[in-house]
């Protein structure tokens, strides 16, 4: 039990996360998503290390390999993407994610829609 | 009032078990099995995390925290908000430090993200301290879990997380795997902290642990555990 704990804790280390995942999914169930580099493009973003354009570019390039793995991409995902497009001038994208994370987590309804009605109106 | 060599081994004996009896039970009130009888009845399916309180020196213990929190939870069953578009909706707002955010009131955080349940989170320890041999990187915090809809506290626990940890373990898995991540981010010389952060975070936000938090819907495993342990 402590060694399958501590499994599960060293997925958490940023430089081995996805290796021990599926190194810990012998013995437990598989992830749920596939993070790529969700979290360090968040890091990143709040750092302001990391532009709108390098972070979009890691995170469609996850999309795809997220699509390859036939695993779903983490909450907020989508929706961080969004943000990043409306940074970068592009509404169309914004709205496209925006959606994108509505219709894969209907938890997130009311606020993607909190958030299309204000861009909508700032236009 | 000689003690006898015996007596004052006894002594020592007696001091150090008494010593043990204050550790265990340090860690006894956090080993008490929870109550999640209020938790097991809200059934939370979303999680809004608030940007965490920093208590500590390091400016940038809130976000550092902030952009690790989601895997623990989502892998756990939850969705959990865009931290990054919340963090966003708040300054937006004229919100721009995690007090003034912590005290925006219950209703309102319902009212704009729908979310079931809130999670404010207080780093208590976030740094490096530097030596010659040997510089520790501990972080350290506290979360507590709030139903937006009945204003109930769900769940609160603490967790904490050390590079010297891999030190001290003599080897092992764990031990080699954050020896190599902290050396690693010694050598690019960025913040040292972050990924204890990301350890601090995972040990304190994922599900099945004890007293931890519960599964949530998106996982196989809701509502599978056994009653409170």
């Amino acid at each position: 039990m402590k060694s399958f704990a501590l499994a599960r804790l060293a997925a958490a280390l940023p430089a081995a996360g996805l290796l021990l995942l599926a190194g810990c999914a012998t013995n437990s169930s598989q992830p749920l998503y596939y993070w790529g580099s969700y979290q360090s493009m968040l890091y990143g973003h709040f750092t302001k290390e990391q532009g709108p354009q390098e972070q979009i570019a890691a995170l469609e390039a996850g999309l795809e390999k997220a699509r390859a793995k036939s695993l779903p991409v983490p909450p907020g995902y989508h929706a961080h993407l969004g943000i990043l497009y409306a940074e970068s001038e592009q509404p169309d994208q914004m709205l496209r994610h925006f959606e994108a994370e509505k219709t894969l987590y209907p938890e997130s309804a009311a606020y993607m829609d909190f958030l299309m009605r204000k861009a909508i109106k700032s236009d | 009032m000689h003690p006898t060599t015996a007596g004052r081994l006894r002594l020592k004996a007696g001091l150090i078990a008494a010593f043990a009896a204050l550790l265990a039970t340090g860690c006894a009130t956090q080993q008490a099995s929870y109550d999640y009888s209020a938790f097991r009845q809200s059934r939370p399916a979303s999680i809004l995390v608030l940007p965490p309180l920093n208590s500590s020196m390091e400016v940038e213990a809130t976000y550092s925290m902030l952009s690790q929190v989601t895997l623990p939870l989502a892998e756990s069953g939850y969705y959990v908000f865009p931290v990054s578009l919340v963090d966003e909706t708040f300054q937006q707002n004229g919100l721009h430090n995690p007090g003034e955010m912590h005290g925006v009131p219950l209703a309102k955080l319902h009212e704009i993200f729908g979310a079931d349940a809130a999670l404010y989170i207080d780093i208590k320890q976030y740094g490096t301290s530097y030596a010659v041999l040997a510089s520790e990187s501990r972080v350290t915090a506290q979360a507590r879990l709030i139903d937006l809809r009945t204003e109930q506290t769900l769940w609160q626990g603490s967790a904490t997380a050390s590079s010297a940890e891999g030190r001290d373990s003599g080897g092992g898995l764990i031990g080699m795997l954050i020896t190599a991540v902290v050396n690693q981010i010694v050598e690019s010389s960025t913040n040292r902290s972050h990924p204890i952060a990301g350890i601090t975070s995972y040990r304190l936000l994922r599900a099945g642990t004890p007293n931890g938090i519960l599964y949530g819907p998106r996982s196989p495993r809701y509502e599978l555990e056994a009653t409170p342990r």
